[in-house]
């Protein structure tokens, strides 16, 4: 099992080295490029800005240049965002983001899990009826609207936590960002875990551990559970998708100082180093949650350990 | 005694013994059909009270509506009285505390019965813990007696082993001993036998005769098949459609069956299922499928990168020829559907010669082949799933028309469709419905329909009835039989069951761990078997008679010994003929007299051990 992991992590370096380079030729065969939209300067600054972040090299040249910087670990320097060194600004705001993905992570899959069971032990009852329109309700609501709607609510009328806006170390803040990103997760979770738990308690072992006499809750806890979570771990990967779109908007409903902001600045300035460090963020997450999303598989179902290659 | 219920009077109870188990009109209800009708039946203790129906008798349902196992859609009325407790309508907490306690139960279905995420040693002593209070130690201590009581192999090993690492016959044991486990005064077992290879049947057949022996529990054997109660059930209960049609003493039963459809069932127990009958007209010209030294190794990937090869078969050599009938058998993993698959070139990494219809097509790119596949027709085990769930019965018979006689329009391939349902017994009505509104044995009629529309040279059966009932079984085996006689063409069958192939092939290749133990006429391999393996084949044919079966189970082995290590005879672990020759050579592959071949060293004596003449 450990090996396994090892060689699956060792096998992410080189998906993102494809991505890196794919991004990287894309995002500069893009029409437009730095430093054109913005007018006011003279032709002769522009071109001695180019000159600058050596963007009058051939593609090559460039492209060679990035990967010996990005081995040593520099990210390069934002060209919009006053010369700030990329990883800084990683630094700065991935630690918000990483925290509201996780929390909103967190509590999609564990409170999904739990309506899940909840609405198949009482079967027609209140749970189990309301799972159909929770979902769609929450699925179809984009998150700009659930955000600012959570925010009048419990922060405006209530006033139990604060409508928007960040202190470091305040985990209050991250609390109403965190419900509205998950609530989409929590009705999808919950759903797959109803549907398959249903159907591993109609499984040919459940009602061997039945006929054993060992008691409703410990058929459910140790022999149906575990099973019934394969399809929710499977919706991890593209889960993790979903919460890199997700925290983009409500980052910015909530005004967090995430790293999301960055991502659509640097896609609207053509800042091409900023670009890349956030394919570098994004991209490394997301497969790392797959790879998360594999390995739980591998202990959740022995067999799929023992074949692993 | 009061808890006497008047359905055990009404059963004419030999002993004065209460019964354990009483049940009394008891009914199931799906959606307000009866699927159970006012079902009565008794087993004391120390009894085996045999319930034998077809498949959607209900058999299965009466048991599991007794123990609050149900579904929850049926609706279960009646009573079932275990000793002074009433079930029906009984707590789930009170029956849990006799479920897996005092009542021991067995399912259908091995290979999915054992949970697939938890070692075998949890699963074991899990019920040990819950209704005993014992330590954890001593419970481990009871779970690798029960293994060793259930002849289990490597008891140690298999308490640290997951479902998927054992095989079926590893798992039933398992769930015997699961049963077992807190001494229960009552065993309900369902179709214990029904997935698993007849040697395997027979070793588990037995370890229940040595059970019901030592331990004096009431037995309840709920099964399709009279030949698997013969040797264990004291009465005998047969059910139709939901009730109990007839029940009696086993010798009664088996003997004088008052109903014709007891008749029916025993009568199809004891016949094989492939019928005999005039060989076919024997066309003249090349073998229609021939392979020489056909060798085909697996690469097998182990937990721990424990890589190796698996030669899962090992330089077969065999033709058949037009017209003829040929068996190919031997138990589960010995390579026979290996063989038909590699002669079909449907897997890859076969090494040796291989002939279609006199053409040597071992090279030839899958282009080529296509042509002549369409003469070369294959049906399978699981007829369900070998089955497009998305397609009518129509347009699955009519397909491999569709692709190998484009020229016909539609209105010509539909009569050709329509006549061949005919041809297989399927009722036109059933032309629209998809697989999954079809029985098994419906199922399987469209396979071999599909199979036979383009009227090919060959048709190779991979254990076309193993997951039919009895009767089924009957019927598909005399219709494939039929076609074969009617178009002439070859048959290779594929069976773990040689009492099923019996007389309806000409000759029957018995194979062991993928190398060839056996080919003769089958009239001569069943009259005088020469290899050892043969004869404990036959041996475990289980028969339809309580007065012969019982010492046939008495000289099953409990158990097999682990495969030997490579070089010698693989056979020699289970062989009563063994010595130490067959230790240090393998032996040779050896003309035995007029078209027999045999490998074994000492085939020239009998099973006795003494020299025949
Ligand atoms: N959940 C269900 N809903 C509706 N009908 C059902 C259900 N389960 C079983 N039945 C029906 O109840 C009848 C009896 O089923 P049961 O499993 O007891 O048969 P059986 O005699 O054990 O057959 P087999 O030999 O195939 O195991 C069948 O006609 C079956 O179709
Ligand atoms: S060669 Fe020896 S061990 Fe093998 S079957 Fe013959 S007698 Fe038995
Ligand atoms: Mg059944």
């Amino acid at each position: 099992m450990l090996g396994y992991a090892l060689r699956r992590i060792a096998g992410i370096v080189p998906v993102l080295l494809i991505l890196l380079t794919v991004s990287f030729f894309v995002i500069r065969l893009a029409p437009g490029g730095p430093f054109a939209a913005a007018r006011a300067l003279s032709a002769r600054t522009r071109a001695e800005l180019r000159q600058r972040y050596g963007l009058d090299r051939p593609l090559a040249v460039q492209y060679a240049a990035y990967l010996r910087a990005l081995a040593h670990g520099d990210l390069g320097r934002s060209y919009s965002l006053r010369d700030e060194p990329v990883a800084g600004l990683i630094g700065a705001g991935l630690p918000v983001s990483a925290e509201l993905g996780a929390a909103a992570l967190a509590l999609g899959a564990l409170s999904g899990i739990a309506l899940g069971m909840a609405a198949v032990l009482r079967r027609g009852g209140v749970i189990d009826r309301a799972l159909a329109p929770l979902a769609a309700v929450t699925l179809a609501l984009p998150s700009f609207v659930i955000g600012p709607l959570l925010a009048l609510i419990v922060g405006v009328w209530l006033r139990w936590l604060p409508v928007a806006g960040w202190q470091p170390d305040t985990p209050r803040d991250l609390v109403l960002p965190a419900i509205t990103l998950a609530l989409p997760l929590i009705a999808s979770i919950a759903r797959l875990t109803r549907a398959s738990l249903l159907e591993v308690l109609n499984a040919s072992y459940i009602r061997t551990a039945r006929a054993r006499g060992l008691g409703r809750a410990r058929v459910l806890w140790r022999h149906a559970l575990r099973p019934a979570l394969v399809p929710v771990v499977s919706y991890l990967g593209p889960a993790a998708t979903y919460l890199v779109t997700g925290s983009l908007v409500v980052e910015s409903v909530f005004e967090l100082p995430g790293t999301g902001r960055y991502l659509v600045m640097g896609a609207i300035d053509r800042d091409y180093t900023l670009v890349m460090g956030m394919v570098l963020v994004y991209g490394t997450l997301t497969l790392l949650a797959n790879l998360g999303a594999d390995l739980l598989h591998a202990w959740l179902d022995p067999r799929v350990r023992h074949e692993a290659p | 005694m009061s808890s006497i219920p008047t359905s055990a009077e009404a059963m004419g109870a030999a002993h004065e013994a209460p019964a354990l188990l009483a049940l009394h009109a008891l009914s199931v209800h799906f959606a307000g059909v009866p699927v159970v009708d006012a079902v009565s039946l008794a087993v004391r203790a120390g009894e085996c009270l045999g319930v034998v129906g077809e498949s959607g008798a209900g058999k299965s349902l009466t048991f599991l509506a007794a123990l609050g196992l149900a579904p929850s859609a049926a609706a279960v009325s009646g009573r079932a009285r275990f000793g002074a407790t009433e079930l029906i309508g009984c707590t789930e907490r009170a029956l849990d505390a006799l479920r897996g306690r005092h009542i021991g139960l067995v399912f259908q279905d091995p290979m999915g019965a054992l949970t697939p995420h938890l070692r075998i040693g949890a699963q074991l002593t899990e019920p040990i813990l819950r209704h005993t209070g014992c330590s954890r130690r001593a419970a481990r201590a009871r779970a690798l007696e029960l293994l060793e009581q259930v002849r289990l192999a490597a008891p140690a090993r298999c308490l640290q082993q997951y479902p998927h690492e054992l095989s079926g016959g590893m798992r039933q044991r398992v769930l015997l001993a699961i049963a077992l486990s807190c001494d229960p005064q009552l065993l309900i077992l369902d179709e214990p036998t029904t997935a698993l290879d007849v040697t395997i049947q027979a070793q588990i057949l037995a370890l229940l005769a040595h059970i019901k022996r030592e331990r004096r529990l009431g037995l309840v054997l709920v099964t399709h098949d009279f030949a698997a109660l013969a040797g264990l059930a004291d009465r005998v209960a047969v059910m139709r459609a939901g009730r109990v049609i007839e029940t009696g003493s086993a010798a009664q039963v088996f003997h004088a069956p008052r109903e014709r459809y007891t008749r029916e069932l025993l009568q199809a127990a004891r016949e094989p299922a492939v019928p005999g009958g005039a060989p076919a007209a024997r066309g003249a010209g090349a073998p229609v499928l021939a392979v020489e030294d056909l060798t085909v190794r697996y690469r097998q990937r182990g937990a721990r990168r424990r890589r190796g090869e698996i030669v899962a078969l090992q330089a077969v050599t065999v033709a058949i020829a037009p017209g003829e009938s040929l068996a190919v058998v031997g138990e589960s993993g010995c390579g026979k559907s290996t063989l038909t698959r590699a002669a079909l070139r449907l897997v890859g990494a076969a090494h040796g010669r291989i002939a279609w219809l006199g053409r040597e097509v071992g090279a030839w790119p899958e282009r080529r082949l296509r042509a002549l596949r369409r003469d070369l027709q294959l049906i399978f085990q699981d007829p369900l799933s070998s089955l497009d769930p998305r397609l009518s019965v129509e347009r699955l018979v009519g397909e491999p028309l569709e692709i190998h006689h484009g020229e016909l329009d539609a209105q010509a391939r539909a009569t050709r469709v329509a006549a061949m349902l005919e041809r297989v017994g399927l009722d036109p009505a059933l032309a629209t419905r998809r697989p999954h509104e079809l029985s098994g044995g419906q199922c399987q009629r469209v396979g071999i329909a599909r199979a036979m529309i383009l009227a090919p040279r060959l048709l190779v059966c991979d254990e076309p009835l193993s997951a039919l009932d009895v009767r089924a079984q009957r019927q598909i085996g005399a219709l494939l039989e039929a076609l074969r006689r009617e178009q002439g063409m070859s048959v290779l069958w594929v069976s773990h069951d040689l009492g099923a192939v019996r007389r309806g092939c000409e000759r029957v290749l018995v194979l062991y761990q993928g190398a060839m133990a056996e080919l003769a006429p089958s009239e001569a391999l069943f009259s005088r078997p020469l290899h050892p393996y043969t004869r404990a084949l036959l041996a475990a044919v289980p028969v339809a008679d309580p007065d012969v079966q019982p010492g046939r189970l008495a000289q099953v082995r409990l158990t097999d010994g682990e495969p030997p290590p490579a070089g010698g005879c693989a056979f020699r672990t289970r062989c009563p003929q063994a010595t130490a020759r067959c230790t240090e050579q393998r032996p040779p592959w050896i003309e035995a007299g007029a078209g027999r071949w045999v490998a074994c060293h000492h085939f020239e004596r009998g099973a006795d051990g003494m020299l025949r003449g």
